[in-house]
């Protein structure tokens, strides 16, 4: 009963500020001028012959809010404007490119978060042994390694020094053609999925091996966080009572830190899965863009080089949507993992 | 006095703070002393644009002109990477800076008076806070126009509200302390509460929080400039150098290392800069959080 109010209560907010999202983007939107964000209107090419048209039609010379109004109206109809860089509307732009970057985070997220959990945990439980130095020196360092550099050192070793190794884009040419020919369905896009529904070795393979940089590059940075924020958690666990009591018991310690600490420890962790969230998109756009990796973050990158004001918007504002709902799945779960949440009533 | 004693015991303790400490002095007199370093050539007007030796695509590696060689268009990389640290320093301190002072003012007004004002800022940072911050320094850079000042715009809009909030937090924790009910008795004005009572109690995590900043937000703006938002071409900045390498990573045939020099060399800048920031933030960290020493 208690969750459901506090459900209910947490879905009330989201109202603000999913409208504070919109406004805010809104806002940046002013800065264009009124022939850039008439693109916002547009639904196919032909349209911006007559582009002074569409400024009468949708007010853009007219007062902000009724501005603001024209464009709410839109975005609820699904339209958000044309993306020049790749000739389709916002909307469909999006849906071609969701499925190489949902790729990406399918192997990065797990990596990321197990990984983190686990080298924390152990370097907890070691402290100030080895394992306790290697990966703190290793996370200060993966934490300030620029993502970019990363990946292009990442490319000079293992496509140009091992030729050809693991090669930037998302498909060789060849498997690309496979792919795109009637003799493959397109079952879900994510091509590894694919390969394995389709039962084609030769795919499955290219299409991990074009994986690999990429998610490597992803996980380098974001799992230093996880690291740290585990192991700080993890001694602070370790430290409590019920620890000094589960070893008196004669538990052996295996149980008291993988069962006792640890489960304990995992409640900050999750707290901040929201920040993984936004790191992962930062780190997409960035990734995708040295990788030449064709998905929602290179389109993004496109869009910002040509100033492509609807896209670049448009991407801003759907993260946003996304990681305002990721938020909210984390403090459901949150309050579903820690009762005390519930009663406390407060949530940061 | 004991407290800086305690300070530099600490720091003694610490050996990966030391090394944090002495590359950002390094990095400190490097950028005082660039035009010692890597002076501009003769009848090089703008010295923060990297001078040129030809304009052939193809980088050559370093020899005794070029000491780093030179990269793609034929800018001089370690002319670059000197005077980049000017750079980095200017982005780095502006927006930390920026942020700090907008995030105390705000933060002490909504953690402070409290009500409608509270309410409303938090809302705001709410909101800010609903993007992920690369992104929608993305969007504002392109929106303002690609440049190294829209750059420092678009990273102070994305950063305040953290330091807003967190000021708050740490002002409500020492608002009800008996001492600032005695300056209330007193009657001390508001202004004078919280310049000289409240915030030298309450300001160092966020002083902690801005050193730790200081690396990242030079990281997301060598990023931006990597993507090709920020500095207009051949300014010396370290992203917009290795975005120049791009082209080059994978050298000719038979020799695929050939161009190494043109992306590890100022990666290698960005990379040391940053971790000397973390290295010391990790450090103060440490000393101003007893909880955490104590173990």
């Amino acid at each position: 009963m208690e969750l459901r109010a506090y459900i209910i209560r947490r879905l009330l907010l989201l109202i603000p500020v999913l409208f504070g999202v919109t406004l805010l983007i809104f806002g940046v939107l002013q800065l264009f001028s009124p022939v850039e964000r008439a693109a916002l209107y547009v639904t196919s090419p032909k349209q911006f012959a007559n582009i002074a048209e569409i400024i009468e039609k949708y007010g853009l010379n007219q007062p902000v809010w009724v501005q603001y109004g024209h464009w709410m109206n839109q975005i609820f109809h699904g339209n958000l404007g044309w993306s020049k860089v790749v000739s389709q509307p916002v909307t469909s732009a999006i849906i071609n490119f969701l499925p190489a970057t949902l790729e990406l985070a399918i192997f990065a997220t797990p990596l990321i978060i197990f990984g983190g959990i686990f080298l924390g945990s152990k370097a907890a439980a070691h402290k100030d042994k080895a394992v306790d130095h290697a990966t703190r020196v290793g996370a200060i360092v993966g934490w300030s390694l620029p993502t970019f550099w990363l990946g292009l050192m990442l490319l000079m070793v293992f496509y140009g020094f091992f030729s050809g190794l693991f090669p930037p884009e998302r498909l060789s040419t060849e498997m690309n053609v496979l792919v795109h020919s009637a003799a493959f369905t397109q079952y879900t896009s994510l091509h590894f999925l694919d390969a394995i529904l389709n039962g084609n070795g030769q795919v499955l393979l290219d299409s991990l091996r074009h994986l690999v940089l990429p998610v490597i590059t992803l996980t380098v940075v974001q799992i230093a966080f996880i690291m740290r924020l585990m192991r700080s958690s993890m001694l602070e666990a370790l430290g409590k009572g019920y620890i000094l009591t589960a070893r008196a018991k004669g538990l052996d310690e295996n149980t008291v830190v993988n069962k006792h600490a640890r489960r304990n420890a995992l409640i900050p962790v999750l707290t901040i899965s929201g920040y993984i969230f936004a790191g992962l998109v930062n780190g997409v756009v960035i990734t995708e863009t040295i990788f030449n990796y064709k998905g929602l973050g290179w389109w993004a990158w496109q869009s910002a080089v040509y100033l492509d004001a609807p896209s670049i918007l448009a991407f801003a504002l759907f993260n946003g949507v996304l990681f305002v709902f990721t938020n909210l799945v984390v403090d459901l779960l949150y309050a579903r993992i820690d009762p005390r949440v519930r009663l406390g009533g407060k949530v940061t | 006095m004991t407290g800086m004693r305690f300070l530099l015991y600490q720091l003694r303790k610490n050996p990966l703070s030391i090394i944090g400490i002495a590359i950002i002095l390094t990095f400190i007199i490097i950028a005082i002393f660039a035009p010692i370093i890597a002076p501009p050539p003769e009848g090089h007007t703008d010295p923060y644009m990297i001078p040129r030796d030809g304009y052939s695509p193809i980088p050559k590696p370093p020899n005794a002109e070029h000491l780093f060689g030179t990269t793609e268009g034929q800018y001089d990389i370690f002319y670059g990477v000197i005077w980049g640290t000017r750079s980095a320093f200017r982005v780095g301190l502006i927006v930390i800076g920026v942020v700090l002072a907008t995030g105390i003012v705000l933060g002490s007004i909504a953690g402070y008076f409290g009500g409608i004002a509270d309410e409303i800022i938090m809302r705001v940072t709410d909101i800010f806070m609903a993007f992920p911050a690369l992104i929608l320094a993305m969007a504002i850079t392109v929106a303002l126009g690609p440049s190294l000042n829209s750059v420092i715009i678009a990273l102070i809009t994305v950063s305040w509200p953290s330091y807003a909030r967190l000021i708050r937090g740490d002002i409500l924790a020492v608002r009800e302390e008996n001492y600032v009910e005695a300056a209330r008795g007193v009657g001390s004005s508001h202004l004078r509460i919280i310049t000289r009572h409240i915030l030298p109690n309450a300001i160092y995590p966020t002083l902690v929080m801005a050193s730790l900043d200081i690396g990242a937000v030079v990281l997301s703006a060598a990023a931006l400039s990597f993507l090709g938002l920020g500095a207009p071409e051949g300014y010396v900045d370290w992203g917009q150098m290795i975005s120049f390498s791009r082209n080059w990573i994978v050298g000719p045939p038979g020799n695929p290392l050939a161009y190494w020099y043109t992306v590890t060399i100022p990666g290698l800048f960005i990379l040391l800069f940053v971790l000397g920031w973390n290295l010391m933030g990790d450090a103060f960290r440490d000393i101003l959080d007893p909880r955490l020493s104590r173990k």
